[in-house]
C-alpha cells in the first residue's frame, strides 16, 4: 500500500500536458461537486443563529456581533422534539437489534449446504422481496392485530430483512470451515457454535448491518406516520415534518409572539435550528463508522 | 423401487430434521413465522381487489365485483397521468443520476493524497445520513419565495407549486443526497484494480484517458452493467416518501405518483378496494419488469440469474 502511494504521489508531476489538463478538469468538477453538498449545509448553519428579519431582507450577513442562538434555545426547550428524538432512539435501537439478530440466526442454516428444505425455504422469502400484499392489506393486517397506535407496528413487519440475510449467509460461507469442524469435534451443539464461535468472527457484518437497520428506521417516517398517531409515540421525523414539511410547528414554541407576522418569521427561523439539531448525531457518528463501510460495500457487493 | 428411494429420503429427511431440530425451531422460526404473518397474509389480503370490501363484514363477507376496480381506474385519465408521472420521475432519475456516481469514483481514484481522499469522501458521504424530511426541509427553505435561491436569482418564485419544477427538484436533490453515497462500491472496485497494470500503461506512455479505458473502465464495467439493470428493475418502486413531501397541492400535475395515489385513496379517503386494485396492478408492472431484467442478467451473465 504505502508504496503504491508513493508512486500515485508523482502522478500529476509526470503527467504529460494534455493529462494535466484533463486532471484539472477532473479535480474542478469534484471539486465542484463538494462545494454544492457543502454550501446548503453551511447556509442552513449560517442561517440558524440570524435574526430572521435581517435574513428574510438582507440575506446572511457575516457581522457575528448579530447572530443569536434564540432559536436553538426554543428548539432545545421544546417537548416534543425531546420526546420524538427519545421514541426515534428507542424504535431504531429496537428495530435494529431484533432486525439483525432475526437476520443473523436465519442465514445461518440457510448457509449450511447439508440443510434440508433450504430451497423451500429460499422460494418462499425470495418472493417477498418481488411480490407482496400492498399497503392497504398490510394495513388492514395491522390493525386487525390490534396494532394501530403500537411501535410494534413499525418494527415488526418490516424486522426480517431477506436481502440482509442473503448478505450474512453469503458472509457465513466465508468462515473458515476448520472452524466449524473444530466444535463439532467438541460436541459443541448449533447454538453454542452460533453464538460463541461463528458470530465473535462476524463483527464486520454485525456493524454493517446494525448501521444500515439503524439509520433506515431513524430516518423513515411513512410507517409511523400511518400506525402511530398518539402524539407522545411520534418519532422525530414525524415532528420534523410537523416544523419543516407542514409549516406547523408546536404552537408552544412560538406562541409568545404578539404578532401573526412575527410567529411566521420565527417559525421561520426554528426551521434551520430544527435542521442542525435533528442531523447532528448521525452526522457526528457517521465517521466512526466509516472504517466498516468499505468492507460492507463489498459484503453488500457480493450477489448470495 | 422409485417409491421405495423415496421412502428413504423421507425417512432420511425425518431424521435429520429431528437430529437438527434446533436450526428449524431457533434460526428459521423467528423469521418465518414473521414473513407468513406480515408477508403471506397480506397477499391474501389482495382479494379484497376484487370485491366491494366492506370493514365490517370482511373478506369473507364482502360483495365480489370481479375486475370493476381495474376496469375503473385504468379508464380514468387521472391515473394515467399518475402512471406517466411515476415512469417519468424514475427513468430521468435514473439517466441523470446513474453516471454521476461513476463518474465520481474515477475522479477519487484520481486523487494521490490518500488523506485527502478520505476528507473528500467524507463529505460526499455525508448527505446519505440526512433523512428524507430534513432533506425535503433544507429544498424547501433553499427554494422559498425569499430564500437564498430567488435572492441570487431576484425573482419571487415559488419552486414548489410549479408542477414543471418538481422533477428536477426531486432528481437534483436526490444525486446531491444519494450520488457520493453510490460511488462509494465503485471506488471499492477500482482499489482492487490492479496497480500494476496501470503502472504498466502509464510505462507504455498511455495518457490517462487511455488508462481509464483499459484499466478502470474493465474493472467496474460488470457492476456499472449490473447496477443499471437492477435500477432499471426497480422503476416502479420508486418511493413513497420523498415524493410526499415535496409536494404541494399546486404541483400534483407532477408530483402525484402511484404509490401517493394509493396512499390517499386508500387510507385517507377509505376506498380501500380501489386502491389495493391499483397497488396490486403497480406491482405487477414491477415483477415483470424484474423477471425481464432477470432474463438479461441470465444472458450477459452467463446463464447465472440474480
Amino acid at each position: 500500500m504505502e508504496k503504491t502511494l508513493t508512486v500515485k504521489k508523482s502522478e500529476f508531476a509526470r503527467a504529460s500536458m494534455g493529462d494535466k489538463i484533463f486532471l484539472l478538469i477532473g479535480y474542478i468538477l469534484l471539486g465542484l461537486f463538494v462545494v454544492a453538498i457543502i454550501g446548503p449545509v453551511v447556509y442552513i448553519v449560517i442561517a440558524s443563529f440570524m435574526d430572521p428579519i435581517t435574513l428574510q431582507n438582507k440575506g446572511i450577513v457575516f457581522d457575528i456581533s448579530k447572530w443569536t442562538t434564540t432559536a436553538y434555545e426554543r428548539v432545545m426547550s421544546n417537548s416534543q422534539i425531546w420526546i420524538g428524538f427519545g421514541n426515534a432512539v428507542l424504535y431504531s435501537v429496537l428495530f435494529s437489534v431484533i432486525s439483525v439478530f432475526i437476520t443473523l440466526l436465519c442465514a445461518y442454516p440457510m448457509s449450511r449446504d447439508d440443510f434440508k428444505g433450504k430451497k423451500i425455504f429460499n422460494t418462499i422469502f425470495i418472493i417477498t422481496m418481488f411480490f407482496g400484499g400492498g399497503l392497504i392489506p398490510t394495513y388492514l393486517l395491522i390493525s386487525n392485530m390490534g396494532l394501530l397506535d403500537s411501535m410494534w407496528a413499525i418494527i415488526l413487519p418490516n424486522a426480517f430483512s431477506v436481502w440482509n440475510m442473503i448478505i450474512a449467509r453469503t458472509y457465513y460461507k466465508g468462515v473458515p470451515n476448520e472452524l466449524r469442524e473444530a466444535a463439532d469435534v467438541d460436541g459443541a451443539n448449533e447454538l453454542v457454535f452460533f453464538f460463541k464461535i461463528l458470530l465473535p468472527v462476524c463483527t464486520p457484518l454485525i456493524a454493517v448491518l446494525v448501521l444500515w437497520q439503524f439509520v433506515g428506521m431513524w430516518n423513515s417516517y411513512f410507517d409511523a406516520m400511518i400506525y402511530l398517531n398518539s402524539a407522545e409515540k411520534q418519532p422525530l421525523q414525524l415532528v420534523l415534518r410537523a416544523i419543516l414539511i407542514q409549516n406547523e410547528p408546536d404552537p408552544g414554541m412560538i406562541a409568545d409572539m404578539q404578532s401573526t407576522a412575527q410567529r411566521a418569521q420565527l417559525a421561520e427561523l426554528l426551521k434551520y435550528a430544527t435542521i442542525i439539531v435533528s442531523s447532528l448525531p448521525l452526522i457526528v457518528m457517521y465517521p466512526f463508522f466509516q472504517k466498516y463501510f468499505d468492507s460492507g460495500i463489498m459484503i453488500g457487493s457480493v450477489k448470495g | 423401487m422409485n417409491a421405495k428411494t423415496k421412502d428413504n429420503t423421507l425417512h432420511n429427511t425425518l431424521v435429520y430434521i429431528r437430529q437438527h431440530w434446533q436450526l428449524y425451531v431457533f434460526f428459521l422460526g423467528p423469521a418465518l413465522i414473521l414473513t407468513i404473518i406480515f408477508k403471506y397474509i397480506p397477499m391474501g389480503g389482495i382479494l379484497i381487489a376484487f370485491q366491494k370490501y366492506n370493514p365490517f363484514r370482511g373478506i369473507l363477507g364482502s360483495e365480489w365485483v370481479g375486475l370493476k376496480y381495474f376496469e375503473q381506474f385504468l379508464s380514468s385519465p387521472d391515473f394515467m397521468q399518475y402512471l406517466l408521472n411515476t415512469l417519468k420521475l424514475s427513468v430521468y432519475g435514473l439517466l441523470w443520476g446513474f453516471p454521476i456516481p461513476i463518474i465520481l469514483a474515477l475522479l477519487l481514484n484520481r486523487i494521490t493524497s490518500s488523506k485527502i481522499k478520505q476528507k473528500i469522501q467524507l463529505v460526499l458521504y455525508m448527505p446519505n445520513f440526512i433523512s428524507v424530511i430534513v432533506l425535503c426541509g433544507m429544498v424547501r427553505i433553499l427554494l422559498s419565495v425569499t430564500g437564498p435561491f430567488n435572492m441570487f436569482l431576484g425573482t419571487n418564485i415559488n419552486f414548489l407549486t410549479i408542477p414543471a419544477a418538481f422533477r428536477p427538484i426531486y432528481i437534483i436533490s436526490g444525486i446531491w443526497q444519494g450520488a457520493g453515497w453510490a460511488s462509494i462500491m465503485y471506488t471499492a472496485a477500482l482499489s482492487n484494480a490492479s496497480n500494476e497494470l496501470k503502472e504498466a500503461a502509464q510505462i507504455d506512455g498511455a495518457n490517462i484517458w487511455q488508462q481509464i479505458k483499459a484499466v478502470e473502465w474493465p474493472a467496474i464495467k460488470d457492476m456499472v452493467v449490473i447496477q443499471f439493470i437492477l435500477q432499471a428493475g426497480n422503476i416502479m418502486s420508486i418511493g413513497f416518501e420523498k415524493a410526499y413531501a415535496l409536494q404541494s397541492d399546486m404541483n400534483l400535475a407532477s408530483s402525484e405518483i402511484i404509490a401517493t395515489y394509493v396512499y390517499k385513496k386508500g387510507l385517507l379517503n377509505g376506498d380501500y378496494s380501489y386502491s389495493t386494485a391499483v397497488g396490486l396492478f403497480n406491482t405487477i408492472i414491477n415483477v415483470i419488469l424484474l423477471i425481464a431484467v432477470n432474463k438479461v442478467v441470465e444472458k450477459l451473465n452467463d446463464g447465472q440469474g440474480l
